[in-house]
């Protein structure tokens, strides 16, 4: 019989230590849903496949990882722009009615900065490329080939005088564009406490 | 419910809806076979003797009484909530601030999935029912969006000022359960969330925050999120930027660096001093205002009783100070209790009004010791410009006549 007690003391050691607990946990609140002992998996969910990643995985980095295959040029891009991109932003990227695109960079644009555009505020090229292949056109979201994607990003650059009109853009080139705003961003400088900020 | 009648931007005019009778009130009935159906009142229903005339049976779902109208205030982009029009602290889901980058998507639950993957042992997908059967948690606690600030009239409500902020109690399972189930990678730093709206909105969060208390929400005030809210289900993030907490999430992947997308770079980022640009300020810090007496209440000489709420992302709020002379003197308000972590907190001050023409402010105070800033204070701290995180006192002028107005500081 004691054998039978010593196992089953075992097992609940076992249990006990087996459990990875989460213990990092500051707050006081989350202190409550974590009071039982937990197993180490609740068997919940499967795993996902790597075409079923791939499928949703459209995200592209400043670093150019994610961009795929293909190109476009700041001529293809101005076509496709004034086709499906003029109607909100205007034949210029200028006059709207929707989001102002293009407008250059100064450096006085540090000191007092107008209307935000590509040129005088996104600090990542690639943040062009992902936004407008996930969302753009507005009203026909996610159907530009990569291709067309390419093409308007190239043209946008050009028009933002950040790129010239004969350079090509693709997985190689993209990433090696620097926005001129780029240097003034910096993170989160508030540190907490009495401090205004 | 559809919109009924009587409020900016219905679509519904009142004579095509009822033919032009003159009519009172416009309610829901039921009728014998259970049905509800819209139904116009009239002016002679209405003056009848409510104990006089039997009131229609136990209904399928509650309505709001017609008499009662608050309403959202809806732009291209945003809808605010009416922050004037309510009490205490808890936001009805039907009045909940929008914003929302792609219109609002119409998902299927059961076929609704969460992917997680990126730096983790094992990538995962799971179902809404999976989703809900993982230990849950339930939290009250306030959403803000960090554009959250017009001051540049008199004639602005709370709604206007301020009304991008709502509270609700979620119910989810804390995403710290889901990065187990997956094994998330130590060396690790950084998630990105994706919503499966038309905008697949994106944003980076710092991985801590994943551990530390960040929620895969399916209920909102004790049903199903609502679809304006993330339906069926969503990231809230307490105490951080509404953008942060996204909505309809479908995919999160973790990362050893931030993805740079584009809410988080050309959007809910701010000028601030010396010419430079803050990124990734997550954090919503201590604000309040009074929701009563304001613009457009007009009160009269003698007790008032002053009401506001009061809210901060770093956590409780400690103290409210109101003044009712201009700033020269302040009184610390009563606040309501519980007061909860990162939540909307309300406050009240009992005010005996001379009928002179005075200003009205208040101020909050957080756990942190951050108290909420002057206009002017904060425009300065910040380098001059606006923009995102932008939460000074506001102040009312309560003039002779007993009109409310806003106090403007802002220039737009």
């Amino acid at each position: 019989m004691w054998i039978v007690r010593l196992f089953f003391i075992l097992m609940v050691l076992f249990v006990y230590t087996g459990c990875d607990k989460l213990n990092s946990d500051p707050s006081e609140f989350a202190g409550s849903y974590d009071s039982s002992v937990w197993p180490a998996t609740f068997g919940l969910g499967r795993v996902a496949l790597a075409r079923e990643i791939d499928s949703l995985n459209i995200d592209v980095r400043p670093d150019g990882e994610g961009l795929p295959e293909g190109s476009g040029t700041v001529l293809q891009g101005k076509h496709i722009y004034i086709a499906k991109c003029a109607i909100c932003h205007g034949h210029t990227g200028t006059e709207g009615p929707y989001a102002k695109l293009v407008g250059a960079f100064y450096e006085s644009d540090s000191i007092q900065r107008g209307e935000k555009t590509i040129g005088n505020y996104w600090p990542y090229a690639s943040t062009l490329y992902d936004y407008i292949n996930r969302a753009m056109p507005y009203n026909n979201p996610g159907t530009l080939t990569s291709e067309e994607v390419y093409s308007i990003t190239a043209f946008l650059l050009y028009r933002n005088n950040i790129i010239d009109s004969t350079i090509v853009m693709d997985a190689r080139t993209l990433p090696q564009v620097i926005m001129p705003a780029q240097k003034l961003f910096i993170n989160d400088d508030r540190t907490g406490g009495s401090e205004i900020r | 419910m559809k919109p009924i009648e009587g409020y900016p931007g219905s679509k519904i005019k009142r004579r095509t809806l009822l033919g032009g009778a003159a009519t009172a009130a416009v309610v829901l009935a039921q009728t014998a076979f259970g049905k509800v159906m819209q139904k116009a009142v009239t002016q002679a229903e209405l003056i009848v003797d409510p104990t006089k005339k039997l009131g229609p049976p136990p209904g399928a779902i509650g309505t709001r009484s017609p008499f009662e109208k608050p309403f959202k205030l809806p732009s291209d982009t945003s809808s605010r909530t009416p922050l004037q029009d309510l009490f205490g602290t808890l936001t009805p889901s039907d009045l909940h601030y929008e914003r929302h980058h792609g219109g609002v998507p119409l998902i299927d639950p059961d076929k609704y999935e969460l992917l997680i993957h990126g730096m983790v042992k094992k990538p995962m997908i799971f179902t809404l029912r999976d989703l809900k059967k993982f230990p849950s948690v339930s939290r009250t606690m306030f959403l803000e969006c960090s554009g959250n600030f017009r001051g540049s009239k008199e004639t602005l409500s709370p709604q206007e000022i301020c009304g991008l902020t709502s509270q609700s109690e979620w119910t989810g399972v804390m995403l710290s359960t889901l990065f187990r189930e997956v094994g998330i990678d130590p060396r690790a730093t950084w998630f990105l969330a994706e919503g499966s709206d038309a905008a697949v909105m994106t944003r980076s969060i710092p991985i801590d925050k994943g551990w530390q208390d960040t929620m895969v929400a399916y209920a909102q005030n004790g049903e199903a999120v609502r679809p304006e809210q993330g339906y069926p289900a969503r990231l809230v993030l307490p105490g951080w930027e509404g953008n942060t907490c996204v909505k309809w999430v479908r995919r999160i992947e973790v990362s050893d660096k931030p993805f740079m997308t584009r809410e988080e770079t050309s959007k809910y980022t701010e000028p601030v001093t010396g010419g430079k640009i803050r990124q990734f300020s997550f954090v919503m810090d201590a604000r309040s205002i009074i929701t009563y007496p304001a613009y457009p209440a007009k009160v009269e000489k003698g007790w008032i009783e002053i009401r506001g709420i009061a809210w901060s992302g770093r956590g409780k709020v400690v103290k409210v100070e109101v003044s009712t002379n201009g700033g020269n003197t302040w009184n610390e308000a009563l606040l309501q209790v519980p007061v909860l972590d990162k939540a909307h907190t309300g406050f009240r001050f009992l005010w005996r009004w001379n009928g002179e023409t005075t200003e009205i402010m208040s101020r909050a105070m957080d756990e942190t010791g951050y108290t909420q800033p002057f206009y002017k204070t904060l425009l300065e701290a910040r380098g001059g410009t606006g923009g995102y995180h932008f939460n000074p006192v506001t102040k009312w002028i309560v003039q002779k006549n007993g009109e409310v107005y806003l106090h403007p500081e802002a220039k737009k």
